[in-house]
């Protein structure tokens, strides 16, 4: 399931020493969406069996927005879970979110969350599993980032 | 074997939810009984006023637009949701089409309530037969009741999946455009409800598409997908046809074409196929993409350094008891 075609890869040959977290469900939408990235990249663990992911380099964080209307439950338990390790939640530069318009006001509301709680901007946002200009916009953006 | 001995080889096995095989059936379960809601609760009658500053080209649009989300909703609630049961691959996937099957037949309860309050009954005879005779309409009905008819649960599916992520919105497309310009405000109300019921169906349907189709040989999977792109194809052909039908008239059918085309990329995207459509979500019009997102409007690509009034997200709700940092 989720094959990636190559020639959508937009892979950076630059060395990032900074990375990608992020989360996705077994829809794996999010994850197909940073295999296009082609950027070095870690997954918050799906279920609380799996050892926590800790990491040590700042990171920018993308994830999906579960959740509907009233905003309840728009952030991923996982993704909570491994921001409430401070020292994760430190190296957070920013926030990029998967969403659908059609979800109306809860559209990348996770991200809008997120921005607020840890006070770094929500970057982009893009719907299912992105276009390949978005993954254009992210990679350059994410360039130019970590250059600053 | 007699009767009795076949019966008694059956075990009729008692939904578990305790023991769920996938999760994204509990998940979307859950999403789906959060975003309940019955037309009842929304306040048409408030549009009674509006209604009245509309033309009569204006409202003839309205009522014909909404006897074709009817047609659909009532194709997908009493045959779409209901067929795809039968094919579930847990117990818990049928529960949750038997709960897509409902909020479908609510959907086209709804439209029935918007009627009632704004239109006269000979001018809701006069929608409904229109829609009858439209052969654009009554094609697209044709095409995915076929797909539902026959013996292939991918092309289910499939149908599906584009029935609810992109067969709806050269309607949903009139509603939105209303709202952006301050009339039928409840209406719209009732409307997003139904489309972020829609989208969760499309997403669902897509998912489970997916994991159907993840362990068949490729020559099949390939097969599959040259469908769904031909389908499509056939399917937009005859939307546009469709849109010119209803939106000519007022001078909006080039702006629904961008906004079907944005859908069409989605639905794709939604059964795991790239978008086929250039760059839509660019093209559609501000206004319309605002109706149906409050905040889509806003500018998020920080990266392009191109955004006036960027700010940090104005967000406060609390998750959850460990979300306090």
């Amino acid at each position: 399931m989720l094959s990636v075609q190559d020639d959508t890869m937009q892979g950076s040959s630059i060395s990032d020493v900074s990375t990608i977290v992020y989360f996705s469900s077994v829809s794996g939408n999010t994850h197909r969406f940073i295999e296009k990235l082609g950027r070095p990249a870690q997954r918050i663990p799906l279920y609380s069996t799996e050892p926590p992911l800790h990491v040590d380099e700042p990171y920018v964080l993308i994830l999906p927005t579960y959740g509907g209307g009233n905003g309840r439950g728009a952030v991923p338990k996982q993704v909570i879970k491994f921001l409430n390790d401070e020292h994760n939640r430190s190296l957070i530069r920013g926030v990029v979110t998967a969403g659908n318009t059609n979800f109306g006001a809860a559209y990348c509301l996770a991200g809008e969350i997120v921005s607020a709680k840890c006070k770094v901007p929500h970057l982009y946002r893009f719907e299912v599993f992105g276009t390949p200009e978005d993954v254009m916009n992210v990679n350059e953006g994410l360039d130019r980032l970590w250059q600053q | 074997m007699t009767d009795t001995d076949t019966k008694k080889s059956l075990l009729v096995e008692a939904i578990n939810w305790n023991r769920i095989e996938d999760d994204k059936d509990l998940e979307v379960w859950h999403r789906l009984v959060n975003n309940f809601w019955v037309p009842e609760k929304v306040p048409i009658s408030n549009d009674v006023q509006s209604w009245g500053t509309l033309t009569e080209a204006e409202k003839t649009l309205t009522m014909r637009v909404f006897t074709g989300l009817t047609l659909l909703d009532t194709i997908q609630g009493t045959v779409g949701a209901v067929s795809l049961i039968p094919d579930a691959l847990t117990p818990h996937e049928e529960a949750v089409y038997t709960n897509i099957a409902f909020m479908e037949s609510v959907h086209a309860k709804s439209y029935s309530s918007i009627f009632s309050t704004l239109a006269s009954t000979p001018e809701i005879d006069d929608a409904f037969r229109w829609s009858r005779e439209n052969e654009y309409l009554q094609k697209k009905a044709r095409v995915i009741l076929d797909f539902y008819d026959g013996t292939d649960p991918h092309k289910r599916k499939i149908a599906s999946t584009l029935l609810e992520s992109f067969l709806f919105y050269s309607g949903f497309y009139l509603p939105m455009y209303w709202s952006s310009r301050a009339k039928l405000t409840n209406t719209a109300d009732m409307i997003r409800l139904i489309i972020r019921d829609e989208a969760v169906h499309g997403y669902y349907i897509g998912y489970k598409y997916q994991r159907g189709i993840e362990g068949l040989p490729q020559e099949q999977k390939d097969a599959l997908k040259d469908e769904t792109y031909a389908v499509l194809y056939d399917l937009y052909e005859n939307e546009v046809k469709y849109t010119a039908a209803l939106y000519d008239e007022v001078g909006l059918t080039e702006d629904v074409k961008k906004f079907l085309q944005y859908n069409a990329n989605k639905a794709l995207m939604n059964l795991g196929y790239e978008p086929l459509f250039p760059n839509t979500a660019a093209e559609v019009n501000p206004a319309i993409l605002s109706a149906l997102s409050p905040n889509a409007d806003e500018n998020h690509d920080f990266f392009s350094g191109s955004g006036s009034s960027y700010v940090i997200g104005k967000a406060e709700a609390t998750e959850d008891d460990d979300w306090d940092f």
